[in-house]
């Protein structure tokens, strides 16, 4: 008897290197330049200084800048039947950046979901209380590969004020609201004004609002010095969220 | 060692194919490693002969059939096929290392040796591919 059409072995490990992983959440933005990475690496960083076991995947592979906001040196992860996390700050980091340095990695759609299978395959998370998911801005690849690839994923999807904002914010709500992703709400993040907008718009769709971060003019400051990323306003909306 | 990782894919591959196809003993499996990864074929095979099939009894006494597959780019910018040597590729450095761990890297370094872009499919010789299993069924063998 022979079996089959070639097979992709990769995926069929997918589910038993995160089997250690109790919540996986993607911090999700339905455009670029909210404000996603920081979001995530400082949740990342939060959830750690409460002790957490806590990974950070930056999914972003064609802009990882994850390592940037924590101010994480660059090198290869350990090799030991899998790669190994680089563990900083408590937080245990894969990204793209580790093995590319600074050069370009321009990556089309079906490259990234490559990209994206072999990490998975290959990294051992080991166990941890949340990994944490910076999912690369709008609705393309790799973000369907990863809802479809992980059922457990919960989302926290960051948006701001403003229009264009939250009119790509409603697509990704229909989206996701209609695939049936778990989602803990949505963050405001860069609020400015008395109006909460995007906090409306979560209710329409019956999702939480989690949240405001106020617009801080000294953030830029913070990147990649923690001590001053746990002193901001994104650190003290994140910390209790999940 | 990522290749015990990748020889684990492998075999829980295989064991979900001879559960679709109803076989509770497979004799053989036929895998394809693309030249572009660069797997040490010898830690792949002592992984995939020596100390995963231990797990389970299905693949008591399975052979390997392992070949290589060339890599071939082809550039999106003026349609010229390559492959490995002439992408420009630093095999033995840091590149070479990181397309070892995930070979879609090689968008960040190789480059088409006509038109020099970056921008290009990999048409083969990618990574590792179950080709197919052989196997039987206790009504089979009867």
């Amino acid at each position: 008897m022979i079996a089959g059409e070639p097979i992709d072995p990769r995926t069929f490990v997918v589910e038993e290197r995160l089997a250690g992983v109790s919540r996986i959440v993607g911090v999700a933005g339905s455009k670029g330049g909210v404000g996603r990475s920081v979001v995530a690496s400082t949740l990342a960083l939060a959830l750690a200084d409460q002790g957490k076991r806590v990974g950070l995947f930056d999914l972003d592979f064609t802009s990882p800048s994850d390592h940037v906001v924590l101010g994480v040196e660059r090198g290869f992860p350990d090799e030991e039947f899998g790669i190994d996390p680089h563990v900083v700050h408590g937080i245990h980091m894969v990204s793209v950046a580790f093995f590319a340095g600074d050069t370009a990695v321009p990556l089309r759609g079906d490259a990234a979901t490559g990209a994206l299978l072999e990490l998975l395959a290959i990294t051992r998370w080991g166990d941890l209380d949340v990994l944490v998911l910076d999912m690369p801005p709008g609705l393309g690849d790799t973000n369907l590969d990863i809802v479809q690839l992980l059922p457990r994923l919960e989302f926290l999807l960051v948006g701001n004020g403003s229009r264009v904002v939250i009119d790509s914010v409603r697509r990704a709500l229909q989206l996701y609201t209609k695939l049936d992703v778990s989602m803990i709400g949505v963050l405001e993040n860069m609020h400015r004004g008395n109006e909460h907008a995007i906090g409306s718009l979560a209710n329409t769709f019956g999702v939480p609002f989690v949240g405001s971060v106020p617009y801080d003019q000294n953030l830029e400051d913070a990147l990649g010095d923690v001590g001053l990323l746990r002193t901001s306003d994104v650190y003290g909306a994140v910390r209790d969220i999940l | 060692m990522h290749e015990l990782a990748l020889a684990d894919s492998v075999l829980k591959a295989a064991l979900s194919a001879a559960d679709d196809d109803g076989m509770d003993r497979i004799d053989r499996i036929v895998v394809k490693i693309g030249e572009l990864q660069q797997i040490k074929q010898e830690l792949f095979e002592f992984s995939l002969t020596t100390v995963l099939p231990a797990q389970d009894a299905r693949l008591a006494g399975v052979e390997f059939d392992i070949s290589e597959e060339p890599v071939r780019f082809r550039c999106r910018s003026c349609g010229t096929d390559y492959g490995r040597e002439e992408a420009g590729i630093d095999s033995g450095g840091d590149q070479g290392e990181a397309i070892h761990f995930i070979p879609e890297l090689s968008h960040a370094f190789a480059r088409c040796p006509s038109c020099g872009s970056p921008d290009f499919d990999i048409r083969a010789g990618r990574g590792i591919t179950l080709v197919r299993i052989e196997g039987s069924s206790e009504d089979d063998r009867r």
